[in-house]
């Protein structure tokens, strides 16, 4: 009875060791899509990635009461500069809604609700904070870019341009 | 005076063939409430012209009902009146889930009801709505405690106690909910200094009507005796607040006639408003106000079932005066450029248009179904009812009781 | 030690961004005809020590002419979706007919951004606020949709999003069920711009809007205020208004 119970038991605990996969072939971990650029060499945010995804949120929280009631529009722990850098703007990039998009591949492997993006903007948006002006021109830009006569977004640069590719 | 005694109400299939019925329309108010957050409030009525609309209506109505049913407690615990302690218990239960009812319309129609705890942390203690939420949860509990101290025989000795500051509770909250409206400059039915006091005295009609019909409905179906010196003494005091709310409603508008700026809302809301107009003087001055007086107080008020008619049409013409305070209030066009013409993009200048929408009347008649569901429920899990209401026990003074 | 390095490439990044920024701005032609005369440092908070307001002259606001309405419209992402009576409209154009004399005007009529608003009074949660320089906005994160400000708004001025949203402006977020009015484009205030209203305006050589500082003297906006009469709209209520209008 005993040797029975403990031949079960070993192979109960080889077949789980085998069945673990290794991270990247587990089709039940998140796969976090990579960001666009790094912060630094040897830093791929801009706080180490361990901290961030521990405490991105009271980042993003204090930040946005800074902007909100101070009007700060610092680049750090801004959301609009941690999508400018983690999500493409390629028109085909995934949306909030699939689980591809940077923010919810973990949210929803870990199932926490945001409702981050039922106001803010999903994906960067390049318009021109100055708009195009001759008269007649094109209006109501339905999804926010003005064609063709946008003028350049003046983004503090965080991570970016020349920066190493990693 | 003998102590009345308490019994739960009949449980079995009745019970849960009643409860059952009055679940299905908090079932559907729920799906109602869903369809609005899921899609947004493009799918009611309400727009960025009557941006409160019928859950509104039934939700004030609720609230202000829910403060004027504790008015049977506080007769007898603040003001002494002995036949009136035997119905304290089923005041207090009626108060609690009336303004469960009404709360839980006013929370499903927030565009982020999912933001309940955001709205019960932050608070600016400008606004009247603040305090409001403030005073609502806590005259449940003060409620509850008058409850408990009513119930719990050693208690007893504090009922008085408990009961006075229910009553001082409750004038507060009546007046935080008028003061909702009264305190709003910018439209000229509101900004009133009278809106509060006028609450207060629509809450000692509508809760007393609301109780005297839960109360027949429930003695009726429970089969005890309801005694006529009570239902009597009930609807007498019930034609002497009917009366009262006719009289403010007439101050308030004669107010207002007086001065020439605020002739056009007037003129709106009196003559030639269309609807708000009608459900003003048809329904909330002829039906829910004369009716009822020659009603109560004529040959029909012997009868029962003129009672309760009497009782529903009261309700109705408070839903009725809700309806024209809350969006006939909204829809007259507020008024920015005075002797001038005004039209834009925005409705501005013009009376706003308004249909009540499926998903609100649903949302707002689940709010009563789960306020008469609560006290149901209430009545059968705990010993609010008293067994008899008839004549000898309500009265010591009664004949019957004085033979036996 | 990658921490300090972090800080450091961060601080190098910024002000070779913010150089860029202005060189950029330096460059971009026509656009910017009224600069604001205080730079405020990025990352410090506003004070009171600025109020900005505007002024318009609805003499020189022309009949049939939305220049203001669309550009707003462009600027902050307002989508409609053919349900006037429910779509967003944070400045709208506003005709006026005199009842005895038959003399007609129009003129945009926005968020008053009111010194005593009565939007942030009756705000429950405090979403409705004022900011130090006078701006009032609504803060969507706490906002709970109560529509409590819309009632209050003596201006009509707020509007609510009463369906989901996509594709919003990234520097102007808004969501269904939070209640949003003119921000007097914030953002483009607080890098040292004029909201997209006036800038149309004035690109288009209207010259009907006026932004400024009110706590400034000097300012272009101060001196008009000076030489022109000029009117709240419901001025009774005491709300002292940073909109202020010429020619009603």
């Amino acid at each position: 009875m005993l040797k029975n119970s403990l031949i079960v038991m070993l192979l109960v605990f080889t077949a789980g060791f085998a069945l673990q996969g290794r991270a990247g072939d587990d089709p039940l971990l998140p796969v976090i899509p990579a960001a666009q650029a790094r912060f630094s060499a040897t830093q791929g945010c801009v706080e180490p990635t361990e901290d961030m995804r521990k405490n991105h949120m009271k980042y993003i929280l204090h930040k946005r009461d800074e902007t909100m009631h101070s009007g700060i529009r610092t680049s750090k722990y801004s959301l609009k500069e941690c999508i400018n850098c983690h999500v493409s703007d390629a028109p085909d990039a995934p949306r909030v809604s699939s689980t591809q998009h940077f923010c919810n591949s973990c949210h929803s492997y870990a199932a926490v609700d945001i409702d981050c993006f039922q106001c803010h903007a999903d994906r960067p948006v390049k318009t021109g904070h100055g708009l195009s002006l001759s008269p007649g021109g094109a209006r109501h830009a339905m999804n926010g870019a003005s064609p063709g006569q946008a003028q350049p977004e003046n983004r503090p640069i965080l991570a970016v341009e020349g920066n190493a590719h990693e | 005076m003998k102590q009345p005694d308490y019994r739960e109400i009949e449980g079995g299939l009745p019970f849960y063939a009643l409860v059952g019925f009055i679940g299905v329309f908090v079932l559907a108010a729920l799906g109602a409430a869903f369809y609005m957050e899921h899609n947004g409030h493009w799918v009611t009525g309400m727009s960025n012209q009557i941006v409160w609309g019928t859950p509104h209506v039934f939700a004030v109505f609720l609230i202000v009902a829910a403060s004027g049913a504790l008015n049977v407690a506080s007769i007898s615990s603040v003001f002494g009146k002995i036949p009136y302690k035997p119905l304290a218990r089923l005041s207090g239960l009626l108060a609690i889930a009336l303004l469960v009812g009404g709360l839980a319309v006013l929370v499903l129609d927030l565009g982020h009801p999912d933001r309940l705890i955001v709205a019960m942390t932050y608070y600016n203690f400008k606004s009247i709505f603040a305090w409001n939420i403030m005073l609502y949860t806590g005259f449940m509990a003060v409620v509850a405690i008058y409850l408990w101290m009513m119930m719990e025989r050693r208690m007893n000795d504090y009922t008085k106690a408990a009961g006075m500051a229910a009553f001082i509770w409750r004038l507060v909250l009546t007046t935080g909910t008028g003061s909702i409206f009264g305190f709003i400059v910018a439209r000229q039915a509101y900004d009133a200094a009278i809106m509060a006091p006028m609450f207060i005295i629509m809450s000692f009609s509508f809760g007393l009507a609301i109780f005297i019909l839960v109360l027949m409905g429930l003695y009726n179906w429970s089969q005890r005796p309801l005694g006529d010196v009570i239902l009597f003494r009930l609807k007498n005091l019930l034609g002497v607040f009917v009366a009262a709310v006719l009289y403010f409603v007439i101050a308030y508008h004669l107010t207002n006639l007086y001065g020439t700026e605020n002739h056009g809302v007037e003129r709106f809301l009196l003559v030639d408003g269309g609807v708000y107009t009608n459900v003003f003087w048809f329904v909330q001055i002829g039906l829910g106000s004369l009716l009822p007086l020659a009603l109560l107080y004529g040959p029909a008020g012997k009868s029962r079932l003129w009672i309760g008619i009497a009782c529903l049409l009261i309700i109705i013409g408070g839903l009725a005066q809700m309806y024209v305070i809350i969006i006939g209030g909204q829809a007259y066009p507020m008024e920015l450029f005075p002797g001038k013409d005004v039209s834009s993009s925005f409705y501005d200048g013009v009376v706003a248009s308004y249909t009540p929408s499926l998903p609100e009347i649903m949302l707002g008649i689940g709010g009563v179904a789960l306020a008469l569901a609560a006290t149901v429920i209430g009545t059968r899990v705990l010993r609010f009812l008293p067994v008899s209401l008839a004549d000898d026990q309500v009265d010591p003074h009664h004949p019957a009781a004085d033979a036996a | 030690m990658s921490e300090e390095s972090g800080i450091d490439i961060y601080r190098r990044r910024f002000l070779g961004g913010a150089a860029g920024a202005a060189a950029g701005m330096a460059v971009v032609p026509g656009v910017f005809l009224h600069r604001i005369g205080h730079a405020k440092p990025a990352d410090q908070g506003v004070t009171d020590k600025v109020r900005w307001g505007m002024l318009i002259d609805s003499n020189k606001c022309a009949e049939g002419c939305d220049d203001c309405v669309q550009a707003c419209n462009d600027e902050n992402g307002l989508t409609g979706f053919n349900r006037p009576e429910t779509d967003a409209q944070w400045i709208r154009k506003v005709s006026l007919r005199d009842r005895q004399t038959g003399h007609t005007q129009t003129l945009p009529l926005l968020c008053q951004h009111c010194e005593h608003p009565p939007c942030v009074d009756v705000c429950p949660t405090g979403a409705s606020f004022k900011r130090a320089d006078g701006i009032v906005l609504v803060d969507k994160h706490i906002c709970i949709g109560c529509r409590y400000c819309m009632m209050a708004c003596p201006y009509k001025a707020r509007s609510f999003i009463h369906e989901d949203l996509h594709d919003q402006m990234p520097y102007a977020p808004r969501g269904k069920g939070t209640v949003e009015s003119c921000t007097f484009c914030v953002h483009r205030v607080d890098s040292d711009r004029t909201p997209a209203c006036v800038e149309t305006c004035s690109a288009e050589h209207h010259d009907a809007m006026l932004f400024g500082d009110l706590n400034d003297p000097t300012s272009e906006i101060s001196k008009a205020l000076q030489k022109y009469t000029t009117r709240q709209i419901r001025g009774d209520l005491q709300l002292n208004t940073g909109v202020r209008y010429r020619g009603i």
